[in-house]
């Protein structure tokens, strides 16, 4: 193949690389390329080593967590986890969060998507300044919306439900969702729009037959930031909910009593709340790793 | 309603606002904004403008009440003012 | 890309509006409300006009806060945005190392907010944590409690670890979208790294940069549970950012007022910073396809 003499210049040039990438591959010495690792390799523990202590603190009793320091649980124990388990308060955290994030996740993504698809595709009055009006609301403070937020809820008769933080989560996660998708919408080329229309399909054919298969990826994307940004938050799924939908951030509050901290079983349920994450990561790591340009370009 | 503690400066406020941003629209169906470069260092549309002016109006009003005795109804003023300039030469 | 013209759009764009209106509109409006009032309750108010203003303006613990939260906000993106640049670069760009990487750097994300604290808490105690210990074990007297040098250092550390792996993600994306194509022109040319990165790669990432510095500098702001958790904003009040003043003033001292004046001459602030930041970038991006264009 590489034998033979190239007669276009895509060839020309396709060789070209070829060559010189073998000629760069021999001269970038192998003490480069560890050097990349090793510098990569000491971020990794840097972001392992805060992770490993809670896991490892998870596996201790609380004796042995505050009377001896070792690096590994010396008296391995899962007591910690069978206390959330078997404890309805505490494992109903769990579900109470996963449960507002998925909603979430839902209302977010399906009302950001005709909205990122307006945005992309047509000018109309004040488009830009309702762009930013939108980014605007990722910036606004918590902190004092909560009071508001507390009675606006409670007056509408939601509050301790989980679509209630689920709605209030919409605040800055809608605008999140249209920045994204936005990016990813704008690279579908327009002549996929018209063809379509051409050929006779609707707007709501096109746009689920045809539309949504080709963001798929965006819509993945979309929808890790989503989680993300819903699964962490504190101050407002705390403030709007009291049992019925309280969710576990806020129930390991109940870890500290007055007899000290149970340090164990804080460490096993911020352990479990890590477990959502990576499953969510693992799905979209593809779409993660197949690349994406964010905004508009 | 109640828990919003509405008050008459503020409900006024609102009503200004929610007047202004619907002639605007209004403005904008009847005569099209054309982007152009007043004395700002950026080309703006009227929309910009009016959101440059309501924004640099803020300041004007926080800095006239935070850090000097002059009366608000002079920051007011000036504002109204100000906002005028910018949206015919800015 | 070339937009039609359509004011039809609007109808796509309602349902959103509605949610969105209903959730930042009715409390924005609320918080103005407060704003001008001394509030007991929904019956027992008073009007106080522009005196709730000019009180947090002049309040020194507030603007000593306020440079505080400056101070922190500039010193993570510094070291954040460079160190996510680099950690983006050296990822692994296939196979399962790079999905084994992307899953490990992406762990901080994913953790509830006041678990991160916890989490820093439990590593950096000095009886308990393997970090606070290990300082100790040097010879250093590390004592987050007690030294607000060394408070200030983990929580920019907590940060870091926190938040560099957003940018870092972001940008390895940015960076995975590059057409292999650039790369082959470069080698031909052989171009060195740094012009690679300079004219190759950079340019790709301003976007993703530019919602990453945003997102950032937004969340900066916010920063509450993690430094509430880690050091209950000491000591003294050495790291009591914003958002820890506001939260303590409206729900610990229930002054509505005066925390509803502040969070508006808060939200003024950083509004006004993102949309000198937005503007700026998105003008320098509108020249370059103009001259691309002509």
């Amino acid at each position: 193949m590489t034998s033979s003499v190239p007669t276009t210049p895509e060839s020309v040039r396709q060789q070209a690389a070829e060559v010189a990438a073998r000629r760069r591959k021999r001269t970038r010495s192998t003490t480069t390329r560890w050097r990349r690792r090793t510098l990569l390799g000491l971020y990794l523990v840097f972001v392992i080593l805060p992770i490993y202590w809670l896991l490892n603190l998870s596996f201790q009793t609380n004796s042995e967590i505050l009377g001896s320091f070792s690096f590994w649980p010396q008296n391995f124990t899962i007591a910690n986890y069978a206390r959330i388990f078997t404890d309805s308060n505490w494992y109903m955290g769990y579900v109470n969060s996963l449960a507002y994030v998925l909603m979430n996740m839902l209302i977010s993504i399906s009302v950001a998507l005709p909205a990122a698809y307006a945005f992309s595709r047509f000018r109309f009055i004040g488009d830009k300044h309702l762009f930013f009006w939108l980014l605007t609301n990722l910036m606004a403070p918590p902190a004092v919306f909560l009071l508001p937020y507390f009675q606006l809820y409670y007056s509408v008769g939601l509050f301790d439900t989980h679509i209630a933080v689920a709605l209030a989560h919409c605040l800055f996660n809608i605008p999140l969702a249209i920045w994204i998708l936005e990016g990813f919408m704008s690279s579908v080329p327009k002549e996929v729009d018209e063809t379509a229309y051409i050929d006779g399909y609707s707007f709501p054919r096109f746009f689920v037959t045809i539309f949504l298969p080709m963001i798929r990826s965006g819509i993945g994307v979309t929808l890790f930031f989503l989680f993300m940004f819903s699964w962490v938050e504190l101050l407002l799924s705390r403030t709007l909910t009291a049992t019925n939908a309280q969710p576990i951030a806020s129930i390991m509050t109940r870890t500290s009593t007055a007899s000290g901290i149970d340090w164990g079983t804080l460490a096993a349920a911020g352990v479990l709340t890590i477990i959502p994450g990576v499953v969510v990561v693992y799905f979209v790591r593809n779409h993660i790793a197949k690349g994406f340009a964010l905004g508009r370009t | 309603m109640e828990w919003m503690v509405w008050t008459l400066p503020t409900a006024i406020f609102f009503s200004g606002i929610a007047a202004i941003l619907l002639g605007m629209t209004a403005w904008e169906l009847a005569s099209p904004s054309v982007e152009r470069r007043g004395f700002l260092p950026i080309a703006t549309t009227r929309g910009d403008r009016l959101f440059i002016g309501l924004l640099s109006a803020a300041y004007i009003h926080l800095a006239v009440v935070g850090f000097t005795d002059i009366s608000i109804w002079f920051a007011l003023g000036t504002s109204v003012l100000w906002l005028l300039v910018l949206m015919r030469w800015g | 890309m070339n937009k039609v013209y359509n004011n039809r759009a609007w109808f796509l764009i309602l349902p959103m509006l509605l949610l969105v209106a209903f959730s930042a509109i009715i409390p924005l409006m609320t918080v103005v409300n407060y704003s001008v009032q001394d509030v007991f309750d929904a019956n027992t108010r008073f009007f106080t006009g522009t005196e709730w203003f000019e009180v947090m303006l002049n309040d020194s613990a507030l603007q000593a806060a306020l440079l505080r939260q400056f101070a922190f906000s500039f010193t993570i993106l510094a070291i954040e945005v460079p160190l996510g640049i680099g950690i983006a670069l050296l990822m692994p760009k296939r196979g399962w190392q790079a999905s084994a990487v992307l899953i490990l750097i992406t762990l901080p994300l994913l953790i509830p907010w006041n678990v991160v604290g916890s989490i820093w808490q439990l590593f950096t105690r000095g009886d308990i944590g393997l970090m606070g210990v290990g300082i100790r074990e040097l010879g250093y007297a590390y004592n987050i409690t007690r030294n607000p040098a060394d408070a200030w250092a983990t929580i920019i550390l907590m940060d870091v670890w926190h938040w560099t792996p957003l940018i870092a993600l972001l940008c390895y994306s940015g960076l995975r979208s590059i057409p292999d194509a650039y790369y082959q022109a470069a080698r031909i040319d052989r171009a060195s790294k740094w012009a690679v990165f300079r004219y190759i790669q950079l340019p790709k990432l301003t976007n993703v940069l530019v919602i990453g510095v945003l997102l950032r500098f937004m969340h900066s702001f916010m920063i509450y549970a993690e430094p509430f958790v880690l050091t209950g904003g000491g000591p003294g009040s050495s790291t009591t950012f914003l958002s820890q003043s506001l939260t303590t003033m409206a729900i610990g001292q229930q002054d509505l007022g005066p925390s509803a004046a502040f969070s508006l001459i808060y939200f003024l602030i950083i509004l006004l910073v993102c949309w000198v930041f937005y503007t700026a970038i998105m003008n320098s991006q509108k020249d370059k396809t103009t001259q691309g264009g002509a």
